[in-house]
């Protein structure tokens, strides 16, 4: 759509104004003649999308929210109260969810160590974090504070990790799979890039064999074979060995993504460090990693909301997590048909996680591309 | 703290031309099975300014790369500063911190500020406290004339002005050597200048200087010597007067025909 040429006035050679676009064509008025209304086919689309999307928001709200039933001892007793939703289900087994077979006079310690996840956790996360230095110290002595916090001992009456169960499980393998996985998988993609034959066979080695299996695979091993290869009358907690399990498959997967970050650093990069007469060491923390991990951001993410999500698959191994409960709920008689009410607030739990870690890393993206061109 | 004045100083008095800060002897350098450097033999005093230039391809590069070991030799020996280039790793740390690089892409480091890009080298190889090597980078920013773009990073500014940072940069090592890797090829030529008058003020201090570069006004202006290279070998060397209007091998003087015809 071409406007008319209107007689405008001349100026001399470089003296031209710069001058306010045509009406219309920029501000809301521009951004909606342009994406919504830009034709006859793209003005019928945008209404019978509006009328599509209103369709279904409006059921969704009917069954979510204003038809669904909060308080009932059984399913049958739901569908007597209303058509939507039975979050009754829940309700009456939210603990269950939560804690697994936690102790119901112990649950203040998982609790506070949830809310103590988010002072240690700061710092880490975001650099303008109020007294930062000091509060890094509290992120570092975190890990054992959590685990004696949740296991117990000295002072605590120890819980049995068997008893772990519901988004309680979840957070433990989520956190400290990403926690100890994100180290050692920097420590496998700079020993893939290493001069020394020895080490870089190793990485390759270990990412290669790991990433080549399944992780049910790896749980199984850890449930069952690696009593064979221990030493008779070794039995260390089944929980250790899943979480070594899955820290291992997602380092391997980190370190690929950390390794597609170095080799996108240029070589000029390592030469200014090298030409500067820094060493090894110094030239990986101080000039290649903070660019490698800036730009491995989104595989890395991708990478921990894989890990984060594939720690249901502990079901199988017969950990108790959050599709355990479900099941133990679903196969109670009373019970019994809810499976939408009940997935559904499971994926609801995993898609705040997940969107969090998602936005977080976008947010990160953005401050780190200060400068940037 | 020193002023520059001192500095300068610091640097004529060392600029000795008994003391050999540079010697190559027989040195060869293959990439797989293409022989790229063939016998080089060169000697640089302190305080010599060399330039250093030919045809693309004809291994000039490469061979100020052979001296900080960006690249590796094969035969022969290259001692900088009394010191030989072997595989020893120490070695080639401590001669790296003492010859400060100058690369044609300026090479910065884009997630640090101009003024960390020049504290970087001080405080973690030499390792000064952070407050002096900010002294030492604010003084080098200001004599490439840039002190008030110490907060920016390298990517908001034009490519004159990076490449002045990455001046500034090694000169904050205090380098007995500089070396220049056709510094000026990638800039756009209305910022071509600035970096050379920055270039033409160093050399005035007596640094040690060897410039790959096809800025033949510079080498006139700054040079004592010039080396001409070909195929990988060093073809002609002499004082730029003689070397430009007097070139004495038949492939110096197609090359100078061709670069000075315009």
């Amino acid at each position: 759509m071409s406007l008319p040429a209107t007689a405008s006035p001349t100026y001399p050679p470089g003296q031209h104004p710069d001058l306010p676009p045509p009406p219309g064509s920029a501000g809301v008025v521009g951004w909606l003649r342009a994406n919504l209304f830009s034709s006859v086919f793209n003005t019928a689309l945008t209404f019978v999308s509006v009328w599509l999307i209103y369709e279904f928001v409006t059921a969704a709200i009917d069954w979510f929210v204003l038809e669904a039933v909060w308080e009932a001892g059984s399913r049958v007793d739901c569908r007597k109260q209303g058509d939507g939703a039975c979050w009754a289900v829940i309700a009456t087994r939210v603990d269950q969810f939560v804690y697994g077979f936690y102790p119901a006079d112990q649950r203040w310690r998982p609790v506070l160590t949830f809310v103590l996840l988010f002072p240690a956790l700061a710092p880490v996360l975001f650099d303008r974090t109020p007294y930062r230095s000091q509060l890094l110290w509290f992120s570092l002595a975190y890990p054992a504070l959590g685990a004696w916090l949740i296991h117990g001992g000295l002072g605590l009456p120890v819980v049995d990790t068997d008893a772990y169960g519901g988004f309680l499980l979840t957070m433990i393998l989520g956190v400290t799979g990403i926690v100890a996985s994100l180290p050692l998988g920097i420590l496998l993609a700079l020993g893939r890039q290493s001069q020394l034959l020895v080490v870089r066979v190793l990485c390759v080695t270990f990412i290669e064999v790991v990433r080549g299996v399944p992780l049910i695979t790896l749980l199984f091993i850890a449930s069952t074979m690696l009593n064979y290869f221990l030493p008779p009358g070794t039995n260390f907690d089944l929980l250790i060995r899943v979480l070594i399990m899955v820290t291992l498959f997602a380092a391997a997967y980190l370190a690929e993504a950390v390794r597609g970050g170095l080799q996108a650093i240029s070589r000029g990069q390592y030469e200014a460090a090298d030409s500067l007469g820094l060493s090894y060491w110094k030239k990986t923390w101080l000039i290649t990693l903070p660019q490698a991990l800036k730009i491995a951001i989104p595989g890395m993410v991708n990478v921990f909301i894989g890990l984060y999500k594939d720690s249901t698959l502990v079901v199988i191994i017969g950990l108790l997590d959050p599709l355990g409960v479900a099941r133990a709920v679903l196969a109670d008689a009373k019970w019994n048909g809810l499976s939408n009410e009940t997935y559904l607030f499971i994926a609801l739990f995993f898609f705040m996680s997940c969107f969090a870690m998602s936005r977080y890393s976008l947010w990160l993206e953005g401050r780190l591309s200060v400068g940037d061109r | 703290m020193a002023t520059i004045e001192e500095d300068t100083e610091r640097i004529r008095s060392a600029a000795d031309s008994s003391r050999v800060m540079v010697e190559i002897q027989a040195m060869h350098k293959w990439f797989g099975t293409f022989h790229v450097l063939k016998d080089i033999n060169l000697r640089v005093t302190a305080g010599e300014r060399i330039v250093i230039c030919g045809p693309s391809g004809s291994g000039k590069s490469t061979l100020i790369r052979c001296i900080n070991r960006l690249e590796v030799h094969q035969q022969g020996s290259i001692v900088v500063d009394g010191i030989e280039l072997t595989r020893d790793v120490k070695n080639i740390e401590q001669i790296r911190s003492e010859v400060g690089m100058v690369f044609q892409h300026f090479n910065l480091f884009p997630h640090l500020t101009v003024l960390e890009n020049c504290t970087l080298g001080p405080m973690w190889v030499r390792k000064l406290p952070k407050d002096e090597a900010e002294d030492i980078a604010l003084r080098y920013l200001e004599r490439v004339q840039i002190p008030e773009q110490a907060d920016k990073y390298p990517g908001q500014l034009s490519g004159g002005q990076q490449q002045r940072v990455a001046i500034a940069r090694s000169l904050c090592m205090q380098p007995k050597i500089m070396l220049f890797d056709e510094p000026t090829s990638a800039l756009d030529p209305e910022m071509i200048k600035e970096v050379l008058d920055t270039m033409l003020e160093l050399a005035e201090t007596g640094m040690t200087m060897l410039v790959v570069t096809h800025e033949m006004g510079f080498a006139r202006r700054a040079a004592d010597r010039v080396i001409f290279m070909d195929g990988g070998e060093i073809i002609e060397k002499n004082a730029p007067e003689p070397f430009f209007n007097n070139p004495q091998n038949d492939r110096t003087k197609l090359f100078l025909s061709q670069i000075l015809s315009h």
